[in-house]
Order: C-alpha cells, then sequence, then structure tokens
C-alpha cells in the first residue's frame, strides 16, 4: 500500500510496545491489536544473518519434516524384553532420560532409579553394593532416545525390563517404552525400595504376559486414534491421561479375558491398569517418539525431534542437526505440592514425557484439558492462552490432533528453534516433580517453560551447518 | 529494614510498564524503596545507587526481571512482592473482548487483523530496527517511536521503505497524525486541509494544534524523526512525506516543520517545493529563512497555514502578531514593575526539546547571557544541566534526566522539584514552562502542578504555554483557567510565552528589581 493509498485508507494499527498507545487508539474507535512482545533471545549475530538469509530453505525444510510427522501412523504392536528388541541395547548397559549424563553428574532421583535398576536385574543385594556398581565403570549409560526408546521421569530402562513396541506404520521404525509402574513409591522417581521391585517384578512375570497375548491376539492398537479421541475428552496424554487409559482399557480388555488362561492374573492386570490414570502415558510418549524419528535427519529443517531432561541438563535435538545434542542446565518446575512438600524438595525437571510437548501435546494442548488447568494458576482463559502462546513457535496445526475448545483448530505441532529464538517465546511443558532424594518419589505436578539456552545453542549449531 | 531481591528470568515487560508497577510497590506502607526493572547494566547502575543490588542480581541479564524491595520487614517485602506478581500479572494478561490473550508476534498480529496498515512501535532501541524490518517485509507501513535506533539502521529501514513506497516516521518520532489518527504522543485536532511534515514532535505538536484551536484543521501530520533531516538520511522521509501531501487531494497547504536541515537536504527540499503546486509554509527554528511562506516561530507558522488556507496572504498574520506582540511588552511592563530587588533572570524548564529550543532562538535576541542544556547556535552550554546559570532555559526530555525514568510530559516530579528550587533562587524572576497534552502525556497536568505553581507564583512570574486542544481528554480551556486561577500568566504559544519573558527581563535595569 502506497502512502497516498494509505491516506484514504481505514487506520488499523498494531502495536508493538506501550499499551497506552494501544488504550488511545481504543478510545478514538481505531481498530488496534496490541503485540504482547518479547525481546528475541540473544545469538550469534552471524547466525542470525546465516538464518536470515537461508529462512526459504529451512521453510521448505520444515514443511518436508512436518509433512512426515503430520503423517505418523503410532500402532501399539506387541511387547518384548528390553535386551530382545531395543536398537543397541546390552546386559551392562542403561538407558536414562535427557540428554547423556554420567554418574557423577546424575540428579537424586536418577541415581535412585539406576540403583533399583541394578537390585532388579540381580546385579546387587543392597542399596550400597548397587551405588557401588552403579558408580563403579562397569555400568554404561545412554540416553534413552539414541535407542529408540523413552521413558517418563528418570526414565531408566535395564535389559530385562519388557517394553511396549510402537511402530510408525507409515514410515517402518518403532520406538520401545516401558510399561508404567503407577503412583507412590516408584522406579522412574527414584524409589528403590522393596516394594518397588516386587511390584517390578510381577510387572515382568504377570503384566507383561498377559498383555502381550493380548496384544498378539488384537495385531495392533491405533494409538493416534486413541490420542486424538483421548483430546477430545479432556486429556493432553502428557499430565492427564485418565481418558487414554480408559479408551486403551476399553480396547485391551476383551483381548485378555479371552487370551489369558488364569482368571487371577486377568483379573490383577486388569485392576491393575483401571487403577493407574498414567498407564496411557508410556503410550503416547513412544507414539510421539515413533512419529518424531520419522523426521530425522531432514537437513536445514528447525524443527524439533527431541526435548528432554534428565534431572540435570534439559536438551533438545533437530530434524536438521543430526545426533547433535544442544544442552542447557534443567529449571524446576512452578508446581502443586503434595502436602508436605515445597519447591525446596523438587528436583530439576527431569524426563523424556516431553516428547508429547514436542509432538504438540501436553503443555501445547493443555487448552483441551481444562481438569488440570489449576497447573497453570486456575482459569481455564490460562491454559487457553497458553496453547495460542504455542502456535507462534510452531511449525505446523495438526491434521488429526484437534482442540475441541478451539473449534477443533489442530494442535501447535512442531516446535521451530528459528521461532522461539526469533520471537523469545519458550515451550511450555506441563509435568510431574520428583522429590530431590532418591527414593522419596512423586511430590507434586506442575508446570514450566522450557530454558532458553538450549535453543540459543541449537538455533546457533543450526546456521552453522547450513551456512 | 530488609533488602530483598527476586528474579524472573526471562520475564520481559516493557519500561512503562515497570516503571508503573515500581510506583505503585513503592508507595505500599512499609516499603521504603522498590526496583522493578529489566536488568539492563543501564538499569543494575541505578538500583544500586539506591542500594537494591542484591550479588544475584549483578549475573543477570538484559532479558532477566529484576524485583528489589527495601522494606520494614519481611512480611512487608512479602507482601509487595505478592503485589509486584499481581500487577505484573494484569499487564501482561490484558486480553481484548474475544478473551483471547494478545498474540505475541508481529506476525499472529496480523493475522488477527489481515488489514493492517501501520505498525506503532515502541520497543526498546535495539530490538525496533528488527520489528521495523519485519513490518516493512509485510508491506506495513511504521511508526518507530522508539529511540536510540542506529543511524545505519534508520537509513537501511528508510531506503527500503522508500523503494516500495512505504512511510517510515522515526525512529524518535513522538507524534503524527495520520487519517486524523493521533498516534503515540499526540492531540485530537480537528480534521482540515493542512498536512504537515515536522523532524521536529514537539513542533508537530503545536503546529497541529493553533491551526485546530484556529477553526482550521489538519489532515495529515507526519513526523519522520529529528534525524531525517541530517546529511546521513538525507531528508528520505521528509522528502518523501512532503511528494506524498502534494499529490493528496485532501491537503491544499503543507507546512514543514524542523531544526535547519542539512544544507543539501535543505537543497532537495526547496527543490522539491519549488517543483509543486501546493502552498508551503516552512518553519526551519533557527535557520533565520526570509521570504513568503517562511515563519520564524511555530507559532507564525501555523497562521500563516491557516491563512493560506482560508486562500489569504501572510500580511494579515504579520499585523496580527505584530498588535499581539505589543500587547505582550505591555503586559511585561506590569509584570516587570511587580518584581523584587535581584529578580533578574529567566530559567525556562522544558518537556518539549523543539520549545526548548525555539525559546532560546526567541530569547537570543532579547536578553543576553543564555545558557542551556542543549545549547541552539550562539547560546552558552550549561555546565550542570541541575544547576540554572544567569538565564536559563532546560529541556527536561534531554537523556541526562530520563535515564530511568519516564518523559517528563508523563512523570512531573523531577520538573516539579526544579520550579521548586528555581522559585526560591532570589535571581529568578520569571519561571517559563510548556504543559504538553493529548495522549501519551500525563492525564492531570493540573493536579500535578498547581501546588508549587501557586507557591511559585506567590514569589517570581510564572509564565507558561498549554500546547493542546479543548478536544484533547486533559481539556485545554480547564488546564489554562486551572493555571490561571495558580497565578500562572498563560499564554497561547510558546512563541508568546517565551516573548513575555524576554520582554520581562527587557523591561528591568539590568540586575535591578524594581520593587523593593
Amino acid at each position: 500500500m502506497s502512502i497516498k493509498n494509505l491516506f484514504k485508507s481505514d487506520l488499523k494499527v498494531v502495536n508493538i510496545g506501550l499499551s497506552s498507545f494501544k488504550e488511545s487508539l481504543d478510545d478514538v474507535g481505531i481498530d488496534a491489536v496490541q503485540v504482547d512482545w518479547s525481546p528475541p533471545a540473544d545469538v550469534d549475530a552471524q547466525a542470525m544473518a546465516v538464518i536470515k538469509a537461508k529462512s526459504a530453505e529451512i521453510e521448505a525444510a520444515n514443511a518436508k519434516a512436518m509433512e512426515k510427522i503430520l503423517a505418523g501412523m503410532p500402532q501399539l504392536i506387541g511387547l518384548e524384553r528390553a535386551i530382545d528388541v531395543i536398537p543397541g541395547m546390552k546386559e551392562n548397559l542403561i538407558l536414562h532420560a535427557g540428554p547423556p549424563i554420567t554418574w557423577d553428574r546424575m540428579c537424586g532421583p536418577m541415581r535412585g532409579a539406576v540403583m533399583g535398576a541394578v537390585i532388579y536385574e540381580g546385579k546387587a543385594k543392597t542399596p550400597e553394593e548397587a551405588e557401588k556398581l552403579a558408580s563403579s565403570g562397569e555400568i554404561e549409560y545412554a540416553p534413552c532416545h539414541e535407542h529408540s526408546t523413552v521413558g517418563p521421569m528418570a526414565g531408566i530402562v535395564s535389559a530385562s525390563m519388557p517394553v511396549f513396541l510402537v511402530k510408525n506404520q507409515e514410515f517402518g521404525n518403532t520406538a520401545y517404552c516401558t510399561m508404567n509402574e503407577g503412583l507412590g513409591k516408584v522406579l522412574r522417581y527414584g524409589a528403590y525400595g522393596a516394594d518397588v521391585i516386587v511390584k517390578l517384578k510381577w510387572m515382568e512375570e504377570v503384566l507383561y504376559p498377559t498383555l502381550k497375548k493380548a496384544v498378539e491376539k488384537l495385531g495392533s492398537i491405533d494409538l493416534k486414534n486413541i490420542i486424538a479421541q483421548a483430546l477430545h475428552m479432556g486429556d493432553e496424554v502428557h499430565n492427564r491421561n485418565r481418558a487414554g487409559t480408559s479408551l486403551f482399557y476399553r480396547a485391551i480388555t476383551p483381548a485378555i479375558i479371552t487370551t489369558c488362561d488364569d482368571s487371577k492374573a486377568a483379573s490383577d492386570v486388569l485392576e491393575f491398569i483401571n487403577g493407574n490414570d498414567h498407564f496411557f502415558l508410556n503410550l503416547s510418549m513412544p507414539a510421539c517418539k515413533a512419529t518424531l524419528d520419522a523426521a530425522r535427519n531432514v537437513d536445514g529443517s528447525s524443527v524439533l525431534v527431541v526435548m528432554s531432561r534428565n534431572g540435570t541438563d534439559f536438551g533438545i535435538q533437530l530434524a536438521g542437526t543430526g545426533d547433535e545434542w544442544f544442552v542447557g542446565p534443567a529449571d524446576v518446575p512452578d508446581a502443586l505440592f503434595f502436602p508436605g512438600y515445597t519447591k525446596d524438595d523438587a528436583n530439576p525437571d527431569i524426563g523424556d514425557s516431553a516428547i508429547t510437548e514436542t509432538n504438540g501435546l501436553g503443555g501445547f494442548s493443555i487448552a483441551a484439558s481444562p481438569a488440570i488447568v489449576q497447573f497453570v494458576g486456575g482459569s481455564t482463559g490460562d491454559a487457553i492462552n497458553y496453547t495460542m502462546q504455542m502456535y507462534e513457535i510452531s511449525a505446523a496445526e495438526n491434521n488429526v490432533y484437534q482442540i475441541p475448545y478451539l473449534n477443533f483448530r489442530g494442535s501447535p505441532t512442531g516446535i521451530d528453534v528459528v521461532k522461539v529464538v526469533q520471537k523469545g517465546v519458550l515451550p511450555f511443558i506441563d509435568t510431574g516433580v520428583a522429590h530431590k532424594e532418591p527414593g522419596v518419589g512423586q511430590v507434586g505436578a506442575g508446570v514450566l517453560n522450557a530454558p532458553m539456552l538450549p535453543f540459543q545453542k541449537a538455533f546457533e549449531g543450526l546456521a552453522k551447518r547450513i551456512e | 529494614m530488609i533488602v530483598r531481591g527476586d528474579i524472573r528470568k526471562g520475564a520481559y515487560f516493557d519500561s512503562v510498564t515497570l516503571m508503573t508497577v515500581g510506583k505503585e510497590v513503592s508507595a505500599m506502607d512499609g516499603v521504603i524503596d522498590a526496583a522493578v526493572v529489566m536488568g539492563t547494566k543501564e538499569n543494575k547502575a541505578i538500583i544500586e545507587t539506591s542500594g537494591l543490588l542484591t550479588p544475584e542480581f549483578e549475573a543477570a541479564g538484559d532479558t532477566d526481571l529484576l524485583i528489589g524491595i527495601k522494606a520494614e520487614s519481611d512480611a512487608v517485602v512479602q507482601q509487595a512482592l505478592a503485589a509486584v506478581e499481581e500487577l505484573l500479572k494484569k499487564a501482561r494478561n490484558r486480553s481484548d473482548d474475544s478473551g483471547a490473550s494478545n498474540p505475541l508476534s508481529l506476525e499472529s498480529a496480523v493475522k488477527r487483523l489481515p488489514d493492517a496498515n501501520l505498525v506503532l512501535i515502541s520497543v526498546a532501541g535495539r530490538y525496533a530496527g528488527a520489528e521495523a524490518m519485519k513490518a516493512l517485509e509485510s508491506g506495513l507501513h511504521v511508526m518507530l517511536f522508539s529511540d536510540n535506533v542506529s543511524i545505519e539502521e534508520e537509513v537501511a529501514l528508510k531506503t527500503f521503505a522508500r523503494e516500495r513506497g512505504l512511510l517510515v516516521m522515526g525512529p524518535d518520532c513522538g507524534t503524527a497524525i495520520i487519517n486524523g489518527v493521533p498516534l503515540a504522543f499526540a492531540n485530537v485536532v480537528n480534521r482540515g486541509r493542512i498536512g504537515i511534515v515536522a523532524a521536529s514532535g514537539t513542533g508537530l505538536q503545536e503546529v497541529s494544534c493553533i491551526i485546530s484551536n484556529e477553526g482550521a484543521g489538519i489532515s495529515q501530520a507526519i513526523g519522520t524523526g529529528g534525524r531525517d533531516v541530517k546529511k546521513e538520511v538525507g531528508g528520505i522521509m521528509f522528502l518523501e512525506s512532503l511528494k506524498a501531501l502534494a499529490e493528496d487531494e485532501q491537503t491544499d497547504v503543507i507546512v514543514l516543520v524542523s531544526k535547519p536541515p542539512h544544507k543539501e537536504v535543505l537543497e532537495k527540499v526547496t527543490k522539491l517545493v519549488n517543483s509543486i503546486s501546493t502552498p508551503v509554509v516552512s518553519i526551519f527554528l533557527g535557520a533565520g529563512e526570509e521570504g513568503e511562506g517562511k515563519a520564524a516561530t511555530l507559532e507564525e507558522a501555523a497562521l500563516t497555514a491557516v491563512a493560506f488556507a482560508a486562500g489569504e496572504g501572510v500580511e494579515a498574520v504579520k499585523e496580527r502578531l505584530s498588535i499581539r506582540d505589543k500587547g505582550i511588552a505591555k503586559l511585561a511592563g506590569v509584570r516587570a514593575a511587580e518584581c523584587r530587588k535581584g529578580q533578574r533572570y529567566i530559567r525556562g524548564l522544558f518537556s518539549g526539546g523543539t520549545f526548548c529550543t525555539e525559546a532560546q532562538i526567541l530569547l537570543k535576541g532579547m536578553v543576553s547571557d543564555i545558557y542551556a542544556n542543549s545549547p541552539a547556535n550562539g547560546i552558552g552550554q550549561l555546565e550542570d544541566s541541575l544547576k540554572s546559570r544567569a538565564n536559563t532555559v532546560v529541556d527536561l526530555g534531554e537523556d541526562e534526566f530520563t535515564v530511568g525514568r519516564p518523559h517528563p510530559m508523563i512523570d512531573f516530579s523531577l520538573r516539579n522539584k526544579r520550579i521548586d528550587e528555581e522559585s526560591n533562587d532570589p535571581e529568578t524572576a520569571v519561571i517559563l514552562l510548556d504543559v504538553v497534552l493529548g495522549y501519551g502525556s500525563n492525564m492531570d497536568p493540573v493536579g500535578e502542578l498547581q501546588d508549587v505553581v501557586r507557591e511559585a507564583a506567590a514569589k517570581v512570574c510564572v509564565v507558561c504555554a498549554v500546547i493542546g486542544t479543548d478536544q484533547d481528554p486533559q481539556n485545554r480551556s480547564r488546564v489554562q483557567e486551572a493555571l490561571r486561577s495558580c497565578g500562572a500568566i498563560v499564554m497561547e504559544s510558546n512563541a508568546a510565552a517565551c516573548k513575555l519573558a524576554g520582554y520581562i527581563i527587557n523591561g528591568m535595569e539590568p540586575g535591578v528589581g524594581v520593587r523593593s
């Protein structure tokens, strides 16, 4: 519009900055929109110049990555022991949540979970022995994400643990995840007492074979379908999985009844799933993982395929930067704490479960989950605002996952590191909170923004690759 | 006493919001001092002097929010922190009617308002250029209120905009009126057939208000930012705006307002003015230009434009001003006679930079020994802006006064303190003030000024001009009336106020007040 034409048009103003200017415009009846502006993250000027110059190429690469992510078809196809199916899994390897970390830098809950796994595997009899072995160098550690696996909280996976197999039917890749143990004193929150081990053994000996047979009978269970429905039923499939668990329960129950000869076992298994609202989390996570892994190695793409925390560090990976991790310190979430606990008890953010946000669910879809909005400050409006803000940093809107309240708008999907840095807007994650000491377990649930540092590094890392 | 600091990483708020929050919290019972600022180097230096800089703050960065509270007890600190939280939340979650929160970027704002045509930018200068470029790339006109944008960026933005036929007003453009809509610091004026191009914000305000108060009106008033007419920028937007107004069917007369442009720019402007058919009035303050349509004061420029628009010549304007000036001289005689012994100097305390410049230019011909913090040609440099010397005119909108506090048109506290000080100086004869109304300015200037003006007027002459219109939210007539009732002499324009001040001093024998 030329200056001359501006003089002939109704003035319509976007106001970036002082909100009093917008109020004055409202006063005189002029259409104006206020931008709640944040400064861009501080990044290397050269990197900013490269990213700006290559923006068309990046956008094309992102379109390609998003096509893959949106076409994903994650389905549960079976259960096996970790060592038999997870690529690169071996006897003395323990997988953990988040980016790579050594024993000496592991937080309390992760150390506790490692000790529990060592005892579970029969390599130690007491916590003292377990700790000694865990720190001896005989045990190797690697991120779940580097083995097509995800784990909530500490995310510990050892050789003989049973895992779900979730296959992306569109692209043929598979993701793995252990079965959810329920709440209370559990391994994923760093508990390693005798009762924890007893439950894990029951899961291995009763739950695993029963579910395995039932899934075999069904052939597969379409997880994308369950997630899409769960979003319409008040879940965001990260912090609330009640609907997803119920839908899974409906799908699996007839198959358990027909395939399990031992009625006590069948009844125990069904009771266990029914009594654990988070059972579906360990299916929504590998569903997201299988979906996102298909978009790895799309050259030039600034879309995240991993966002994950190990309780010490927060790490991300991009579709366009191969296996490189971009890491910064993890923050402590703002949380609603269980009675008797405060923020002082909380461990920094931990777990691979932010894979759900990476796939446009969890905090990104919190507007679909009014039941958990007390974690974001109380009002439904706040939850909607958080989801609206996540559209700012997303590369696409989902074609299947929808937010009912937003007139069934597709959920904001595919975090774009360029948008995060340029707009200074950080991904919003909702999450459980672990006690910082091993063995105590969950102390609350809450929300937090991802830290900026990994995004700054990833932005610069991408610029280096494409310059 | 307790000092507590709190850091919110990456929580960005604009400085005006933060100052408002800081002011409210400081006023709480039991709170001794409070600072709510972004963690920039400058802000850290400011809070260090007030003893609110804690060790954690030192490591904070530009995008971290720092909350420092000095209070009588820990309980008060907690209350204050909770209040900050609440106030910030209110500031952040200002929703529109749809209940949806505001967009976080220009990109999403344009989705919300698809036929947007202008972007008003007032974020910190180091980010403002990039935002402006995004707007231009989206085909949107820009008003850049922010200052501290580098001249290289300004040239790049304006060159880019010129190629695409877009307008860039600013950086450091405080005011504009586009299609009758007041933007940023602007007054509510009549719509009409006079267009303005101004490289001076307060100059634009004065000219547009006088035109409106004379019963004529404004088609467009375009600000370019003061640097546009310097050599480096080459008058890009001054010239583009002039062209646009020349082609505008709604504009019959054009007024150009600026400090003297660079020689090369002035040549281009003159050439363009000579090539267009629309009559042009120019006021290049201090250039001393003479001739048809060349005014010496903002007031004369406005009145000449009104005359041109009515198809009249300049003679009537000259006549009117000359009669008026005689009246001023007479009034000055009366006032000079009332001065006490030893009262002999003018102390001009301005919130508008152009008014300060105009005052220097007018007073230069009337009194000697003039000093200023931003001196015009032939005026002495004030060594310490906080200390007057002989005849002094101070621009309180200059950086040395505004770091860490709002502009003096919004926050009157600094100038009020100075009015009080000057009125107690036995050498002060006249305190000269500008009171700028309109959007963006303080909404209650009378409430801010009445006590201090009443006290000062009992000791010295307080002469002021009120820049605004009766349609402004503050209402000019009401403000003028209230100031008169406090004992101030309220003049019709800044030029008239300056002349009265000059004549008062002129009417006295050097160094001797008439009344003892």
